[in-house]
């Protein structure tokens, strides 16, 4: 099993050498002097000679990228052009509402789909099932900023129980954490939600109709036990792939809803460091989405042989 | 004072189930009587389709929900169960009435370890501490006789043979000590050798406990075998019931008859014929081995297929018979060229006109219900071949409904999916798709064996009419030693991926010389008469 999580772990190395590569060339290919870029409009020649010794732009692109990937193993992701704070600082500083609300909606949407898919699963056809289904095809087609603002419109403007926007630290209180999180939350989750939940009904209602289903009913087991101990315990791999490509799904929400909502994070960071080309932020932010990206779907794959002893490792 | 007889532990009376929606009659099981007696095996014999796995279903409440509420009584030991709550019969279940089923590789839980699956009837029917019920769990394993019940108990079935998983599944179902065992098609997809072993042990539990079992089978051999009566079931209907010498040694009706007339004989049918034509396909040692692992992981070496050399000559059918895991599959691929032998070679006699490999060897597979793409027509399936080898789309239908006529379907029936075959006639659909090629060599894997013996016998009669028709030379895989009788002229076994014994078939069937085809031909069911010299 050791040897199974080290050779996966390995694995991982050179996606994240491809990744860095593309992310390292984003800078050099665009357009321009990428010194002049970095130093930005006002800079005078003298910034702009010392940022391009720096970067080493005067050698060859290989040793480019070494040199960059030298110090981003240091954790070096670069100076902001802009605020000329180091990048790992701001992402840093912003990281806590982000990752605040990338869990409350995992949390949130894995609570709510895996039973209701279960359920829906179970019995399908019924009322339930159908009601699933409708709301699936919803939460698919609304663009998450139009869900947003209907939202905000329904809990802040009219019933007035949530905050319109802005994000309240949880060592503020859990109290308001929870309440200024939530529809950005329930925004985010929703899409996320019905995707998990569709993919819990179809496994759940696939593996009813096997046969180990029927022998646990010849045992005189309970259908609840039924349904959760071999169908939900069987349908694991699919619902944990799917939350495993949702992150992706998340990552993309993340960026919107952060402006919808007003939260500073680092999808904000990430928009605002877009629209004003400080490359050293976009480069960084990339870097850490993908990072997480490729370590969540290692996780998933690592609990593959936790769950299914057929996975040979 | 009169003594009392005790009731039946099941008596079904007058049990009618409609079927669903349209179908070709009007009930899955129409007024279906029968009783079993503590004790006693009671056999429910039948082909597909003749409602005898729905009748073992509605005795225990396991329905699927497409059928209506059966009408009529089953009384389990006098009383009344088709008016049972839902919880009386989960009570029932397991306790009372234990079940095994046809399929042991999909009738276990795959991500549960099989210890833990025969401990949770005793963790539904009973409060008691863990340490009990382990020990009960390695007494039932030990009982079905499990090598090591204490490794095995944290085994997943994936790691357990077929007959292994079989005995687990029979351990889980009689742990509780049930007065009525429902064995539906237990022994079906289990080879012989582990057929004979896992019938022996259900007759010797079954007498232990003095247990009724209703056993649904359709191989008249594993009736003569185990039956103490038979209950012979055709379309819903009973046709006829008694004890099993009677039924199969004077049965009444003319299905009961056609049904035992089925049974093909271990009589050698091909004892006269002579072969001369030329050799067809020449096989020299052909040796496949599987290596998997890797830089983390101990490297394993299978070694699938150990050196195996054979001729076929044209108008000759050579059997090739083996256990699941003999290798037999492996080389019929390995011929066929769809899995690449490691070493050896395959020599076909020179091509006229320069025909190609593929054109000149065709397969037909076991499972008629999933070779077949479901949506593609078959005659798009059967033309497929010849158009990728030049031949116009109409000279290629034309062609393929003379096939299908041949194979004795409705040359219009081309334009039909293969859903709407039965299993034999999408046998036949098949073997036109191979012929279309027109090749020189038939591979069949197990063509016949998803078929019902009456089925089963006209497949059979077809290929033996196109062999001679068109002068084929066949290979034959089988397991089934009966099957092979009818249709080969002579014989490999292979064990273990090694070929152990070949020649003609009356030889090797009147006296096999190596151990592993004796206990084969020892093992096959109702055969009390030809025992086999020790």
């Amino acid at each position: 099993m050791l040897a199974f999580i080290a050779k996966r772990t390995l694995s991982v190395i050179p996606v994240i050498v491809v990744v860095s590569i593309v992310v390292f060339l984003l800078l050099r290919l665009s357009p321009g002097d990428p010194a002049v870029i970095i130093a930005g409009d006002n800079a005078d020649a003298a910034t702009i000679e010392r940022i391009r010794s720096a970067l080493g732009l005067g050698q060859p692109l290989v040793t480019q990228f070494f040199i960059w990937a030298g110090s981003l193993l240091q954790g070096d992701l670069g100076i902001s052009i802009f605020s000329n704070i180091p990048v790992t600082d701001l992402i840093l500083q912003r990281i806590e509402p982000t990752a605040s609300l990338a869990l409350t909606t995992l949390v949130f949407a894995i609570l709510i789909a895996v039973p209701l898919g279960t359920i829906a699963g179970a019995t399908a056809g019924s009322w339930l099932d159908r009601s699933l289904m409708l709301v699936s095809v919803l939460g698919f087609s609304i663009p998450v900023f139009v869900l947003g603002y209907c939202l905000i419109y329904f809990f802040s403007l009219q019933l007035r129980v949530l905050p319109v926007q802005g994000f309240s630290s949880i060592r503020e209180g859990v109290g308001p954490f929870l309440s200024s999180i939530a529809l950005p939350t329930m925004t985010l989750g929703l899409a996320y939600l019905v995707l998990i939940a569709r993919i819990t009904r179809a496994s759940v209602l696939e593996m009813m109709g096997e046969d180990f289903i029927r022998t646990a009913r010849a045992k005189g087991v309970k259908e609840r036990v039924v349904v959760t101990r071999h169908a939900l315990r069987n349908s694991a791999i699919p619902i944990l792939t799917v939350i495993g490509i949702g992150v992706a799904l998340l990552i993309s929400g993340v960026v919107v809803i952060e402006t919808v909502f007003n939260i500073p994070g680092v999808g904000r960071l990430v928009v605002d460091a877009i629209l004003k080309r400080d490359y050293p932020v976009i480069q960084g932010v990339i870097l850490l989405f993908s990072g997480i990206y490729v370590l969540v779907n290692l996780a998933i794959d690592i609990g593959y042989a936790f769950l299914d002893p057929r996975v040979r490792y | 004072m009169l003594m009392k007889m005790p009731p039946p532990v099941i008596e079904v009376q007058d049990l009618a189930i409609s079927l669903p929606g349209g179908g070709d009659r009007g009930f899955a099981v129409d007024h279906v009587s029968f009783s079993v007696a503590a004790g006693e095996i009671v056999c429910v014999v039948g082909e597909s389709g003749s409602g005898k796995s729905v009748t073992a279903q509605s005795i225990m409440g396991l329905l699927p929900k497409v059928f209506p509420k059966p009408a009529g009584r089953i009384l389990f030991e006098g009383k009344d169960i088709t008016a049972a709550t839902p919880s009386e019969m989960r009570d029932l279940r397991g306790r009372g009435i234990g079940m095994i089923f046809q399929e042991p590789m999909t009738a276990l839980n795959p991500v549960q370890a099989v210890g833990k699956q025969i401990d949770e009837v005793l963790r539904t029917h009973l409060s008691l501490s863990r340490t009990e019920r382990f020990a009960r769990v390695i007494a039932a394993m030990t009982e079905v006789r499990l090598p090591d019940p204490e490794g095995m108990y944290h085994a997943f079935p994936h790691q357990l043979s077929g007959g292994q998983r079989q005995r687990v599944l029979i351990a889980a179902a009689l742990i509780l000590q049930p007065r009525l065992l429902i064995a539906d098609e237990p022994t079906t997809a289990l080879d012989v050798t582990t057929q004979a072993q896992i019938l022996s042990q259900i007759r010797d539990l079954q007498r232990e406990r003095g247990m009724g079992v209703l056993f649904i089978t359709h191989d008249i051999g594993v009736v003569r075998e185990i039956a103490d009566r038979v209950v012979v079931m055709k379309a819903g209907k009973v046709v006829e019931h008694g004890p099993t010498v009677q039924v199969l040694d004077a049965p009444t009706s003319d299905y009961t008859r056609m049904l035992i007339a089925s049974v093909p004989t271990l009589e050698p049918k091909r004892s006269g014929h002579v072969v001369n034509g030329d050799v067809a396909v020449k096989v020299d040692t052909l040796t496949k081995t599987y290596h998997s692992g890797g830089i983390f992981r101990d490297r394993r070496t299978v070694h699938a297929l150990q050196g195996a050399s054979l001729s076929v000559r044209r108008g000759e059918t050579l059997g090739i018979i083996g256990e699941s895991g003999s290798g037999k599959s492996t080389l019929a691929r390995c011929i066929t060229q769809l899995i690449e032998p490691s070493s050896g070679s395959v020599t076909l006699a020179a091509a006229k006109n320069g025909r190609a490999f593929r054109q000149r060897i065709q397969m037909v597979f076991q499972d008629p219900y999933r070779s077949l793409n479901p949506r593609r027509t078959v005659g798009q399936s059967i033309i497929e071949g010849p158009m990728n080898f030049g031949q116009s789309k109409a000279e290629a239908l034309e062609r393929a409904r003379e096939l299908m006529k041949l194979v004795g379907l409705e040359p219009h029936a081309v334009d039909r999916f293969p859903h709407q075959f039965s299993g034999g006639q999408r046998q036949r659909i098949s073997i036109a798709r191979a012929l279309a090629m027109e090749p020189d060599i038939l591979v069949a894997d197990e063509a016949v064996s998803a078929l019902d013996v009456s089925v089963q016998a006209q497949v059979l009669r077809l290929i033996d009419d196109i062999q001679k028709r068109f002068d084929l030379a066949i290979l034959f895989i089988t397991h089934d030693l009966r099957v092979a009788a009818q249709i080969c002229d002579r014989l490999i076994v292979m064990h273990r991926g090694e070929v152990v014994e070949q020649g003609p078939v009356s030889s090797i069937f009147a006296a096999p010389v190596h151990q592993y085809t004796r206990e084969l031909l020892a093992s096959i069911p109702g055969r009390a008469e030809h025992m086999v010299p020790a």
